[in-house]
């Protein structure tokens, strides 16, 4: 897909004006967090889980070559193809040629951010395949030629009223006056469309939350039954994956699916679970005759042994974006490639480099609500503060942010200059802000000002104050 | 594997490995994964998948009540065919069902409800209700655990709008991993069937204005059925 991190700070200033995207956001709070909530306290033991989940994901990295291997035998034991993909162009063109081979015209697909990583789906039209999104949310996304902008809920920046206008001038062949005012009869209307495409399909592909070492099988994890669908009906099932998704028993993916689903959006579990090992077996009424997974590195690797090994950690459950202040304030598209808030301002400089993705890291207040709500404890704040340290390291940020961090630093290491310029500042602001209380204006502060009020300091610093408490003057 | 896949395998082994700073021969390390594969015990069990049978069996019950699905009992297997004939005629549905070819719920006394028809075999899109029989239903979160086979065709828990499920009280257990140790009991550690299928009510779905939906590609409703065992 098209990059446009590197434009993250105009994409903020639509975003903030953009009144749809605010009335979508604005369900995040007593949607899915208020669920993630609900759902937490539902478990006593969630918070032990979170240790756990941590700890099977890193004995996992920590022996990840062997673990693929072990679930690479197991599964073509048990008939299925694997295909390693090192890059993405390597990904697409596998994916390709095997739609090619079975003489595939349609191919339905379940939901697969790794497919959006790769750009799967302009690749296979370009080379003259119909490729349905059956996912609904990303059927919209589709149908309005977007990208997800949230990795679970794809289309969580439309309005129903978006989506039933979409729905009218894509559905040109139902009648017009149909009524499509509430999302029941949105949602039938896409199951009878989408339901043609499922049994139609040569090849269906999906994606996968887990693989398991010890059976050889991939998970998807969805609500919808689509991705059932997807893999039952067609001729051909093709599982894209990337190689942080393997973990070793039924054991471990048992304790990580008890945290998936309720950080995710709150339930119990989630509707539908499904493991699949190899293709149709001798005798099955149903099912894909061939059975392919493609395992993607596309940068990956490249983590294991550097402080971002953790963020392959990760399960992909969105909890950290739907928490996060600034995801909240500007939704995905923002963030401009595929893995938007928290989780993708670590994840996407390292997948499409610095230079391009700078900003993201630097797009956080650093409150941690991410890291206090992820599954998988990923620090997700301090790798963003890595990231800084790298760019600053390589030259980057403005020339301002750099003299004012420059002089900051030259401070901070004279601990007499520091109170003396700390003293100055906090009795010059006092005693110009006393009136009012607080400034509409200051030099060098423009970027808090233009929105809100400075609040004025008292007029003595921290130290200062600390030291007549010590000395027991009264305040 | 084409020479191409070979390469592109090692390429992705080796970029592991050398970020990993050792080799698949460092001492102890084929040890502990092999010894991980082979022997891992459940991490965490919930202490609400650790209660008593009968109280498992109402929060078996409860999950799946919350997620709007239908639960009825059957006091034995005699009472099956009854139990589905009342749920689709209080549903208002045709007594017409897909049932895959499962041996034990064509062994049941089908003729004893005789306006039920079974069709055996694969689902087809013209199905409105489908039945199967679960392998095991999961108590904690009210989870119904489904293998694939030659008489348990994946789709009829899919394509038709009406699911119905059958339990056996027996195959009731309390968290996932005691579902999987009986996978494990009939076809062997590491082995699994094509397709297990994790279900925890019908169909759903949030995208359109964040508003829950019942029904979007999978069945809009799902009964579930759970047979005692007759003394």
């Amino acid at each position: 897909m098209d990059v446009t991190a590197h434009a993250f700070k105009s994409n903020v200033k639509a975003a903030l004006k953009d009144r749809q995207l605010q009335r979508a956001l604005s369900g995040l709070p007593t949607g899915l967090v208020a669920q993630r909530t609900a759902a937490r306290a539902k478990l006593p033991e969630f918070e032990a889980l979170r240790d756990i989940g941590r700890d099977i994901k890193n004995h996992t990295l920590e022996h990840l070559d062997l673990y693929l291997e072990a679930w690479e035998s197991k599964a073509t034991a048990a008939g299925a193809k694997v295909h390693w993909a090192p890059t993405a162009a390597d990904a697409r063109d596998i994916i390709l040629g095997i739609c090619r081979d079975a003489s595939a015209r349609l191919v339905t697909k379940g939901k697969s951010m790794v497919s959006e990583e790769i750009g799967l789906n302009a690749h296979l039209e370009t080379a003259g395949l119909e490729v349905v999104e059956t996912d609904l949310g990303e059927y919209l996304v589709q149908i309005r030629k977007e990208t997800p902008s949230h990795i679970i809920a794809p289309a969580i920046h439309l309005t129903e009223a978006q989506i039933e206008a979409d729905f009218r001038r894509q559905h040109t062949h139902l009648p017009k006056d149909r009524p499509l005012d509430e999302p029941v009869k949105i949602v039938s209307e896409a199951r009878e469309i989408l339901r043609e495409k499922f049994i139609k399909a040569d090849v269906g592909i999906t994606g996968a939350n887990f693989l398991i070492a010890e059976t050889g099988s991939s998970i998807i994890v969805t609500n919808e039954g689509n991705g059932d669908l997807t893999q039952s009906l067609a001729r051909v099932h093709v599982v894209i994956t990337s190689i942080d998704k393997v973990v070793p028993t039924l054991e471990d993916v048992s304790s990580l699916l008890r945290l998936l689903a309720r950080s995710a959006t709150g339930q119990e579990f989630s509707v539908y679970t499904t493991f699949s090992t190899g293709p149709r077996r001798p005798g099955d009424p149903d099912g894909p005759e061939q059975y392919h997974v493609v395992v993607l590195d596309n940068g990956r690797s490249a983590l294991l042994g550097t402080p971002f090994q953790e963020v392959l950690r990760c399960i992909r459950c969105g909890a950290c974006m739907n928490h996060c202040p600034v995801y909240g304030a500007v939704g995905g598209h923002a963030y401009g490639w595929v893995y938007p808030g928290p989780i993708g301002s670590v994840i996407n400089p390292a997948l499409i480099g610095l230079d391009e993705a700078a900003h993201l890291p630097n797009a956080s207040t650093f409150c941690g609500k991410c890291e206090s709500v992820c599954p998988m404890k990923i620090p997700l704040p301090a790798l963003m503060r890595e990231w800084r340290t790298r760019d600053h390291a390589a030259g980057g940020g403005t020339g301002a942010a750099r003299r004012g961090l420059a002089t900051w630093a030259w401070l901070a290491r004279r601990p007499t200059a520091y109170h003396m310029a700390t003293r100055f500042g906090a009795a010059l602001l006092g005693a110009l802000g006393r009136r009012r209380g607080a400034f509409r204006w200051l030099p060098l502060a423009g970027g808090w000002t233009r929105h809100r009020d400075m609040a004025a300091p008292e007029g003595r610093t921290f130290q200062q104050l600390w030291a007549e408490h010590q000395r027991g003057v009264p305040r | 594997m084409s020479d191409a896949g070979t390469g592109r395998r090692a390429t992705v082994l080796n970029a592991i490995r050398g970020r990993l700073g050792r080799g698949a021969a460092m001492p102890g390390r084929m040890e502990a994964v092999a010894e991980r594969l082979a022997r891992q015990p459940p991490h965490l069990v919930p202490e609400r998948a650790r209660q008593d049978r009968v109280r498992l069996k109402a929060l078996f019950a409860d999950q799946l009540r919350a997620v709007s699905a239908t639960v009825v009992e059957a006091a034995g297997p005699a009472e099956v065919p009854a139990a589905i004939a009342a749920y689709l005629r209080s549903a208002n549905l045709p007594l017409t069902v897909r049932a895959g070819g499962d041996p034990w719920l064509e062994a049941l006394d089908w003729r004893s409800e005789p306006a039920l028809t079974l069709a055996s075999g694969r689902a087809q899109p013209a199905d409105e209700v489908g039945l199967t029989k679960a392998v095991a239903g999961v108590a904690e979160t009210g989870t119904l655990v489904m293998a694939s086979g030659t008489d348990n065709p994946v789709t009829v828990n899919f394509l038709p709008e009406t699911s119905i499920i059958v339990l056996r009280e027996s195959d009731l257990v309390g968290p996932y991993e005691q579902a999987f140790d009986k996978v494990r009991a009939k076809l062997g550690r590491g082995t699994m069937p094509r397709t297990l299928n994790l279900i925890s009510g019908p169909s759903r779905t949030a995208d359109v204005g964040g508003r829950l939906v019942t029904g979007a590609h999978g069945p809009r409703r799902l009964c579930v059925v759970v047979v005692g065992e007759p003394p």
